[in-house]
């Protein structure tokens, strides 16, 4: 460990919220708050995406699932990102806090890594006309749902709790090395085969209310993503935590 | 140092010959997968040679995976394992020491025995030379990366089906390069990109796993 704690300009030392006694009460302060959040701008999102924005010129109203396929993808990817780093500030800095943190985060990966193959998988079907290509992208996300489930089944394989978390870090961040790897292999292959029959790089230019509808979704994936990351860490702690004296008296 | 590296492989391989079914039956395996696909999809010639490198490369993959499983059980139950944590020298090097014995009983065979199967879906014989020499650069890789999930699901009921869902993901890039290469080959681009990425790889995996082999097994034996 450090000798000096790390101070923030303001002060506060940041490792202060590293213990799970002191992040739990905070997690359940800023919960509702991100929760809410999600939900009213969800709410915007899709009253932007569904009624405020233009029908596509080619593609009709198909095209809407972009609000929702979109920001889904961007989340699968940029959550495996911050697991990642919270893996490995877990494995240098050794805090309980930061792997509840990646055991937190994981369900909410794959989950929006689903929903952006299957939302895909609902927009191609009347767009290309196929439910699925092996397009470079599709091939890498469906990659990366695989890393979601072996991370989740070797978690769920070790009965040891600070070995589920060490070995899960040490998972992620070989993983997450490997993601770029992979990503440009599996591009390469793509155009080594063939070319490209859809491309979806080249999307008509967005109005701008589509451009908003979209951001606002993507903001509300960000703030859900929080939201039940808080919610998890918090259940895992009160899970790893049992008969500690302060979760006794701590009624919330 | 390089004494060390010698005492690790020649007792690893000393090992394996005491136990030559271990090394036979990883050889079968691929044998008969590969043998099994021809009878999946029927003996047209121009298919299976369309098919041939993807399907040795993936019988490939499977093999190393298979083999991947008593790579530290047995010297984990039997307490090796714990000298080789406690020793002086950098558990790294032994860890890589021992990658390198186990891709000589599991990955070497593999590579040799490629040819004949190749001539089992009449690949053309100039392309022979070129998927032997992608296996050569490609099997160490599958060991290396492989060993890390070994490592870390070391004692763990259900290891097997365990380290194929972490382990075959990241496989991904060595299958696209290797076949890829093979295939650059037959439509007469020249296999020198993927053969050389392939290396590039290789350079990288072995850089940094056995660092996160030897993590690993810290983890999963403490």
């Amino acid at each position: 460990m450090l000798n000096q704690p790390v101070l923030l300009a303001g002060g506060i030392n940041i490792f202060k919220y590293a213990s799970p006694q002191a992040f739990y009460p905070l997690a359940g302060k800023m919960l509702p708050w991100f929760g809410w959040a999600a939900a009213l701008l969800c709410l915007a999102g899709l009253y932007t995406g569904f009624f405020v924005a233009p029908t596509d010129h080619q593609q009709g109203e198909s095209y809407r699932i972009i609000f929702i396929h979109v920001p889904a993808a961007w989340m699968s990817m940029l959550i495996y990102v911050v697991m990642a780093f919270w893996a490995g500030v877990g494995l240098i800095f050794n805090t309980r806090l930061s792997h509840m943190m990646v055991s937190a985060l994981v369900p909410t990966g794959a989950l929006f890594t689903f929903v952006a193959l299957w939302t895909g998988a609902l927009w191609g079907k009347p767009t290309w006309g196929t439910w699925w290509v092996w397009d470079a992208r599709l091939t890498s996300e469906l990659i990366l749902l695989f890393l979601y489930f072996g991370f989740m089944t070797l978690q769920a394989g070790i009965d040891d709790a600070r070995r589920a978390d060490r070995a899960g870090a040490v998972l992620a961040l070989v993983g997450v090395i490997n993601i770029p790897i992979i990503y440009f292999s599996v591009k390469w292959w793509n155009t080594l085969h063939q070319g490209a029959s859809v491309s979806l790089t080249s999307a008509p230019t967005m109005a701008a209310t589509m451009f908003t509808g979209m951001m606002l979704m993507a903001l509300a994936a960000w703030m859900y993503t929080i939201a039940t990351a808080l919610h998890r860490v918090r259940s895992i702690i009160i899970e790893r935590e049992q008969g500690a004296e302060w979760l006794k008296n701590h009624n919330d | 140092m390089m004494a060390l590296l010698r005492a690790v492989i020649r007792r690893d391989l000393m090992l394996a010959w005491r136990r030559r079914a271990d090394i036979a039956t990883v050889v079968l395996f691929f044998v008969i997968v590969v043998s099994l696909f021809p009878l999946g999809v029927g003996p047209e010639p121009n298919l299976l040679r369309t098919i041939a490198p993807g399907i040795i490369w993936v019988a490939a993959l499977l093999a190393c995976m298979l083999s991947l499983q008593n790579m530290f059980a047995s010297d984990h139950g039997d307490g090796a394992l714990d000298q080789m944590l406690l020793a002086a020298a950098p558990l790294s090097l032994i860890v890589m020491a021992r990658a390198f014995a186990h891709w000589l009983m599991s990955g070497l065979p593999l590579v040799i025995l490629s040819p004949v199967l190749a001539i089992q879906f009449d690949l053309a014989p100039e392309l022979s030379p070129v998927l032997t020499l992608s296996l050569l650069l490609g099997t160490p890789i599958l060991t290396l990366t492989g060993a890390i999930g070994a490592a870390l699901t070391l004692g763990l009921r259900g290891g097997g089906m365990l380290l194929a869902l972490l382990v075959l993901p990241l496989y991904v890039p060595v299958l696209i390069l290797g076949a890829g290469a093979v295939d650059a080959a037959s439509a007469g681009l020249g296999a020198d990109a993927q053969l050389l990425l392939l290396a590039a790889q290789l350079l990288v995996t072995a850089t940094f796993a056995p660092w996160a082999i030897a993590v690993a097994l810290r983890i999963s034996a403490e």
